[in-house]
């Protein structure tokens, strides 16, 4: 029988250092996919967002294969689908069939490559799945970098990327380069894949990247206040999923998961019910 | 007066056939021009090649004194973009604040004269009570006058809409044309717009550009509105009634006419023979002269 009996030492838990990291992980991790969130909504791009994250698992299994590190193959890879999706245009990114099937592949290739060596199939599950409470300094050292790179590049695109986001044809009119903004836009969701599949696994981004965006976007109107509550209801999320994991024996990716997935079901419900 | 667009034996392609050619004419400044003809002429095309996002095959086409695309900052376009669905959480006021802002890279917080020029091109069109809701929650002809404000706000002289009418209801569309005839009138734009239905833009119609037979034409709007030419350029049998209010061409199917009726209407092909077909030439003959 399962039992999900409380812990009551579980504030030693959260202050141990593993659990520090965790809690500095998601400060990084909740920044980056609620400000990119808002742009890949708004461009249509959720399914292709999901899809680089399973893009990037051959890449994952494949380090692991060849003793490189995690995120080195799962960057590479999600950055290489990144690229072609968006070399091949913004509506490119809304076909859904070659995407899903692309994605499919991509998912059994890693898959092969992980059943390669025991090494790569015992890392699978927290590809799969995220393990937030293994990360190490030097994966938060790497995520305070992207996040650095990420917002300096957004504070220079920032309207251009907005404007060919929500209005690509008026935004091409007037000059805007609509296409070096998709392969931007692209380069920094592979990014942002990246640093959040530690958290909770390729298989559930959409719950962190996606779902927080789109919450934010029911209870508020304005992109740039958009972001900003994606980035909170994502790291209570994260803290949140983190704390329940530390107080009850369940898995920090499925609180995660489930936290977010609440918000967005609450607010849709009051939507709703105003209408 | 000077002209606005020039079209100079313009040709457009798309994957090696021909969409239109030998397009040579001019619209004037100040005018409202319809650029008409049926599904799949190229009439979206021609708006895009005036924009300079497609290039041409041959010709030349100058727009506001300079080749077409190098004066798009003075150019308010809204393309046709009611089957986009639009981000939910844009409000109308920042939707219409992005054609000031949107272009800009680098940190540009949003100034109180920027507001405020978004505030009076949504008062133009009457929306500024709109300003804060998002544009999911604005019914299609609100959101297109947002559309027309956001194109607005920089000023331009001159403003292409593609099928801005379509979709909307007739009140809705009225206050569109209402819209377009103000600013034509009071701010002195140019106007362009891509149409199916001519109807309801016929009051403030200057001239039309007809697509027809794959050459772009134009034409003032008293010879366009010729049933002979409208039937050939439609295909379909097509009468021009004067009502009080003006003109109007109405496309009757026979099968649904009362006995007894007498259109003004001709066979396509007793109508193809009207037509001249010397396309090199600016000359053209008037249909009704023929007819």
């Amino acid at each position: 029988m399962i039992r999900f009996a409380f812990d009551p030492a579980w504030t030693e838990t959260i202050s141990a250092p593993f659990m520090v990291n965790a809690f500095a992980a998601g400060v990084c991790i909740a920044l980056a996919a609620g400000v990119m969130g808002y742009f890949t909504i708004a461009r249509h791009s959720t399914f292709a967002a999901h899809a680089l994250a399973h893009i990037g698992l051959p890449g994952a299994t494949g380090a692991v294969l060849l003793g490189l590190p995690v995120s080195a193959g799962l960057g590479a890879f999600a950055l290489g689908g990144a690229l072609v999706i968006g070399a091949l245009g913004k509506r490119a990114s809304q076909r859904e069939i070659a995407t899903g099937t692309v994605l499919a592949f991509a998912t059994g290739m890693g898959l092969f490559f992980a059943r390669l060596s025991s090494q790569a199939s015992a890392q699978m599950q927290s590809i799969l799945f995220g393990s937030i409470i293994t990360i190490t300094d030097g994966q938060i050292r790497g995520f305070m970098v992207f996040d650095a790179v990420l917002l300096a590049v957004l504070a220079v695109v920032y309207r251009p990327l907005l404007f060919s986001s929500l209005d690509e044809q008026v935004a091409r009119a007037k000059g805007v380069p609509v296409g070096a903004m998709n392969l931007v836009f692209m380069a920094m969701m592979a990014g942002v894949i990246t640093i959040a599949v530690p958290a909770v696994g390729t298989l559930l981004i959409f719950a962190l990247v996606i779902t927080p965006a789109a919450t934010a976007n029911i209870v508020t109107a304005s992109p740039f206040a958009a972001m900003a509550t994606a980035t909170l209801i994502c790291l209570a999320s994260i803290w949140g999923g983190l704390v329940l994991a530390a107080m009850f024996p369940v898995p920090p990716s499925f609180v995660i998961v489930t936290i977010s997935t609440l918000f967005w079901a609450v607010a849709k419900a009051i939507e709703a019910l105003r209408r | 007066m000077d002209d606005c667009i020039v079209f100079d034996d313009a040709a457009v392609a798309r994957g090696g056939t021909r969409i239109w050619q030998h397009g040579t004419f001019s619209i004037e400044t100040g005018s409202v021009t319809a650029i008409v003809g049926t599904n799949g002429t190229g009439k979206t095309t021609m708006m895009q090649v005036e924009l300079g996002l497609i290039p041409l095959a041959a010709g030349r086409v100058t727009v506001l004194g300079e080749p077409a695309g190098r004066a798009n900052d003075r150019i308010g376009y809204v393309p046709q973009s009611y089957t986009d669905d639009i981000d939910s959480s844009l409000t109308a006021e920042q939707s219409v604040l992005l054609g000031l802002t949107g272009t800009r890279f680098g940190i540009h917080p949003v100034t109180r004269a920027q507001r405020a020029k978004a505030r009076e091109a949504m008062r133009f069109v009457g929306v500024e009570d709109k300003a804060r809701m998002r544009l999911s929650q604005l019914s299609g002809g609100l959101r297109q006058r947002v559309a027309i404000a956001q194109a607005l706000v920089c000023d331009p002289q001159l403003l292409m809409l593609d099928e801005p009418l379509a979709n909307l209801d007739l009140a809705s569309q009225r206050s569109v044309v209402h819209v377009l005839a103000r600013l034509n009138r009071e701010l002195g734009t140019t106007i362009q717009v891509v149409a199916h239905d001519l109807n309801m833009l016929l009051p403030i119609l200057t001239g039309a550009v007809y697509l027809l037979d794959g050459h772009p034409h134009y034409a003032a709007m008293d010879d366009v509105l010729d049933s002979t030419l409208l039937t050939h350029l439609y295909g379909t049998r097509v009468q021009v009634v004067t009502t009080p209010q003006g003109d109007m061409f109405v496309t009757p199917n026979a099968l649904d006419e009362r006995d007894g009726a007498v259109p003004d209407t001709h066979d396509v092909e007793e109508v193809a023979e009207f037509h001249d077909h010397d396309h090199h030439g600016r000359q053209h003959t008037d249909p009704k002269e023929v007819a």
